[in-house]
């Protein structure tokens, strides 16, 4: 184009006469020499100075990092806070009851590993989180389906759920002493009204998300509604599904210790409380890192299912 | 098989989309619409498909009022819509499995219809291990094997390379010829219907109607090189022309 005017490209016969004066117009007054499209681009950019360009970039991909400074990282995570411990309650620098020693946390979890009261306590939570936990992803994968799948469950239940997700569960805690008492069931009530309306509506989300045309192409396909849901929308949902479950077991394990610290006769909770009576700080303590292992091992766990159930997913 | 619209309109609220398209598919027929973008070629092929409802005027497949989706009308997206947690085999046993056959009888169909698409090597691969071709090429296979009385295709070369495309038309038109199915598909790659389609319906917009109709004189055999030829040239440009004289003028 650089070099034509007006009578170069054939295909530029409507064009060009247009360019030419439009040009001109630009370029008001320079030179007639130059060829007018080169002006017509080149008229205020002549006296730019060069752009200058910046020294430091992004890397978009991130810095990789071989898997063995991987782990030596994952360790020091752990190990240096372990090391602080040492050094602080070996040097006896604060006293004994506030920050007991890594000897003395030791030798409680042994003892209350001999006497049987850590399994039992353990166990006591463990069915608490399973049977709140469970009732609650019960009721909030099909209330989520609904919710995800049709306009008029969306509009239902969108506002209840969502304002009821506000509300802390464990504010719930004294009502439901006074409805349910001081037994089991309130602790698994207040497991499931601190799970189910987030497990509810994280679960309608993953739903909503199946992409419309997989469903319509069942449909094409001859299934029927139903079908579409089972075989479609379900499989699809899936791996998100066990996602939001991920992040809501945390929050029920944090839930069931919480709960029995206001009132139980057992569990983990409860064992922190007995041994705050006491001035047990090292009991405190080991209670504390087999809660936090416990949470993990149920967090593996479910990472492990849902990469299984996901393999599809890129 | 004989699908016939009469009198089909479609509106989205005020905006009036489709008008008065009457449209005739014969048994055994390999047609092509193309029409500028936005003319409705798309709502046109959900129309037919029964995922949405017409505004009015009747679309028929052999007298029978279409109500809704079906398998007699098969349905390939121009993304493949591949169920992507299945494996090829599994995507394209989908609608058998929806059918009271024999286990064996469903093999035997999926292994079939695999190797008509030269997969069967792939048929444990899952979705997101295939090419965009290859991608097709299972939407293809699932909807056939459904034995449906037309199939229905909206762009599914559109998001593929040159090459790649080419060896899709080749193959889709060598699908056509071994199973007899009636073909219709919706392009905006006039050179594609011309190649491959016995009749090409133009769409002009504002709102979408059937603004012309091109027989395709062109022999059987359509090998690539018959782009080359005068007669495709000329064609080409009957439809291209055509394309933009029904363009829309907002
Ligand atoms: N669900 C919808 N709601 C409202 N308007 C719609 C809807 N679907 C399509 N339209 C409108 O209908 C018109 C035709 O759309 P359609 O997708 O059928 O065009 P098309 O010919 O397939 O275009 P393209 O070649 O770009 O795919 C457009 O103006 C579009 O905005
Ligand atoms: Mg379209």
């Amino acid at each position: 184009m650089t070099g034509g005017r007006g009578h170069g490209g054939g295909h530029g016969r409507g064009l060009l006469p247009g360019r030419v004066q439009f040009a001109a117009h630009l370029a008001g007054a320079l030179t007639p020499a130059r060829p007018p499209a080169a002006a017509a681009t080149g008229a205020g950019r002549e006296g730019w100075a060069p752009l200058p360009r910046r020294a430091v970039r992004a890397r978009p991909s991130g810095r990789g990092l071989p898997g063995r400074a991987k782990w030596a990282l994952r360790a020091a995570s752990l190990l240096v806070p372990l090391a602080a411990w040492l050094v602080i309650g070996g040097a006896q620098l604060v006293e004994e009851t506030f920050l007991p020693s890594p000897a003395a946390v030791w030798a409680a979890f042994t003892e209350m590993l001999a006497d049987g009261r850590l399994v039992s306590d353990t166990l006591a939570s463990l069915g608490r989180v399973g049977a709140g936990f469970g009732l609650a992803v019960l009721i909030s994968v099909p209330l989520g389906f609904v919710m995800g799948m049709s306009a008029a469950g969306q509009a239902l239940f969108e506002p209840g759920v969502g304002l009821l997700r506000y509300m802390p569960a464990s504010a719930f805690i004294p009502l439901l002493i006074i409805w349910l008492g001081l037994g089991e069931a309130s602790k698994v009530a207040i497991l499931v009204i601190g799970v189910v309306f987030f497990n509810t509506l994280m679960t309608a989300d993953v739903v909503r998300k199946v992409p419309g045309e997989l469903r319509q192409a069942a449909a094409t396909l001859g299934a029927t509604s139903g079908e579409i849901v089972r075989k479609v929308v379900w499989p699809h949902a899936l791996p998100g599904i066990l996602d939001a479950m991920r992040v809501n077991a945390a929050a029920a394990w944090n839930l069931v210790v919480v709960a029995e610290l206001v009132a139980a006769e057992s569990g983990l909770g409860y064992r922190i409380v007995r041994a705050q009576r006491f001035l047990q700080t090292d009991t405190i303590f080991a209670v504390l890192v087999v809660i936090g292992l416990i949470g993990l091992c149920i967090d593996v766990l479910l990472r492990v299912l849902r990469d299984r159930v996901g393999r599809w997913s890129a | 098989m004989t699908l016939a619209l009469r009198d089909v309109g479609k509106e989205y609220g005020r905006l009036r989309v489709l008008d008065g398209i009457d449209l005739t598919v014969a048994p055994g027929e390999f047609v092509c619409i193309v029409g500028a973008s936005g003319s409705g070629k798309s709502t046109l092929l959900s129309l037919i498909a029964g995922l949405a409802p017409a505004t009015r005027g009747t679309v028929t497949l052999d007298g029978e009022p279409v109500t809704g989706p079906g398998p007699e009308r098969g349905l390939v997206f121009q993304s493949g819509a591949l169920f992507p947690f299945l494996t090829v085999a599994e995507n394209v046993a989908f609608g058998l499995r929806l059918l009271p056959l024999p286990r064996a009888d469903r093999a035997a169909r999926v292994e079939w219809y695999l190797r008509e698409v030269g997969l069967l090597p792939l048929a444990g691969a899952l979705p997101k291990e295939l090419s965009g071709g290859q991608r097709q090429r299972v939407a293809i296979a699932r909807a056939l094997a459904c034995e449906p009385s037309v199939l229905l295709l909206d762009e599914p070369f559109g998001a593929l390379d040159v090459q790649t495309k080419e060896d899709m038309q080749l193959f889709l038109r060598q699908v056509w010829l071994d199973t007899g199915t009636t073909v219709l598909m919706v392009t905006h790659d006039v050179e594609e219907a011309v190649l491959l389609a016995q009749r090409v319906i133009v769409l002009g917009c504002d709102p979408g109607r059937v603004a012309a109709e091109v027989p395709v004189t062109l022999p059987a055999e359509r090998p690539l090189e018959i782009k080359r030829t005068a007669g495709f040239h000329a064609l080409r440009s009957t439809v291209e022309d055509l394309v933009r004289a029904n363009m829309s003028t907002r």
